[in-house]
């Protein structure tokens, strides 16, 4: 009897694992597909279509290990642009990003999608992360 | 003996239509008949639209005139370097047709900025620099306003003084003009497919005779 109890518990909550995980998968898609439109219309003709950039006006959205270091501060990189000297696979910009007034959720799309395209694999760039940095925005 | 018929009619249709697609660009612009005489005869003739004597500044502050594209084929395009929207594209696909022709002396392109208060000289030089542009194969042309505004008219560009929004509007296209100063294509120059077709154009265009001939 308790065997079986413990059997079933198990059971339930491989069961549960399996559909959570299902649904983290199910949410970074949504994520991941809407945050594509959201980069075609706010941010390719800068970055380029394969994050490429230009230049050396435009950096490049490659450079993973900028992106994980920034990970935090990307949602305000958005919101409130960007200025300054910035060192982005090993080249120098000193531009500026204009600020782009989308909501945190639409922030939290394009994030999810330019972190895991263009050879980035961060993973779901959520909407309460996003609230949650641009609280902290410097 | 029938197939061998066959075989010779699907083989001219066949160079028919090769031959017809080998055909010289067009000529664009507006026609205008002009009647003239020649050894006492009178003859009309088509004249077409061709670019207006200019005076402009490029990034290394010289002077710029109709002359300095004397013998040259050459794009133009209308930019400035602080526009958000299509500029970086179209300059990241123009960057594509410079990398092809940047050894050409007979080829130029110019890209004239629509907003000279902030484009100044130095500006463009630094964009210049940041672009990864060098020598004279690609000048980013500073003028008065009403002379930019003017010359984009001739090459059937539409830029006018911003919007409400603030922002500038023009149009994107590359426009091709031949030794003669005639427009010889458009091309949307945010659409990589449309200036691979220009960059095709451009080689046709100089090996038709007229072309090689004209100094
Ligand atoms: C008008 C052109 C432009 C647009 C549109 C634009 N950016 Fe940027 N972006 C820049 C420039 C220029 C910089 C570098 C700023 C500097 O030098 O400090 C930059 C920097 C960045 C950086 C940090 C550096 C890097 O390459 O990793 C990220 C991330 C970024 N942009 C993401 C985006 C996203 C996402 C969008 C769309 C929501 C967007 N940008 C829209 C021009 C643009």
């Amino acid at each position: 009897m308790k065997l079986k109890v413990i059997g079933a518990i198990a059971v339930l909550l491989i069961v549960i694992g399996a559909s959570c995980q299902s649904d983290d998968q199910i949410e970074f898609k949504r994520y991941y597909s809407a945050g594509s439109l959201v980069y075609q219309q706010h941010c390719q003709n800068c970055h380029g279509d394969k994050g490429q950039g230009l230049s050396s006006l435009i950096p490049p959205l490659t450079d993973s290990t900028y992106l994980k270091n920034n990970k935090t501060v990307l949602a305000c990189f958005i919101k409130n642009g960007l200025k300054g000297k910035i060192t982005v696979a090993g080249k120098t910009f000193d531009d500026q990003m204009q600020a782009d007034d989308i909501a945190p959720l639409e922030i939290a799309k394009v994030l999810t999608y330019v972190t895991n395209s263009f050879g980035n694999k961060m993973g779901t760039i959520t909407l309460q992360q996003v609230q949650n940095d641009l609280k902290n925005c410097k | 003996m029938r197939n061998l018929w066959i075989g010779i009619i699907i083989l001219t249709l066949f160079n028919a239509c090769k031959s017809n697609t080998k055909t010289a660009l067009p000529i664009l612009g507006y026609k205008t008949p002009v009647t003239k005489t020649v050894n006492g005869k009178t003859v009309t003739d088509t004249e077409y639209a061709t670019i207006p004597p200019f005076k402009f500044v490029n990034q290394y502050a010289d002077t710029i005139t109709e002359k300095s594209l004397d013998g040259k084929i050459y794009v133009a395009d209308f930019f400035f370097t602080t526009c958000p929207s299509i500029c970086p594209v179209m300059h990241r696909n123009m960057l594509n047709v410079y990398k092809e022709f940047k050894d050409d002396n007979n080829f130029r392109i110019i890209s004239h900025t629509i907003d000279p208060k902030y484009d100044t000289v130095p500006v463009l030089k630094r964009y210049a620099d940041k672009l990864g542009i060098a020598g004279n194969t690609w000048w980013l042309l500073h003028g008065e306003k009403g002379d930019t505004y003017k010359i984009a008219k001739s090459y059937l560009q539409s830029v006018s003084e911003k919007n409400p929004k603030g922002e500038y509007i023009h149009d994107g296209f590359f426009i091709l003009i031949d030794k003669q100063k005639r427009l010889r294509g458009t091309y949307e120059g945010t659409d990589p497919a449309e200036v691979t077709k220009l960059i095709a154009d451009i080689k046709t265009l100089k090996a038709e005779p007229d072309q090689i001939a004209a100094k």
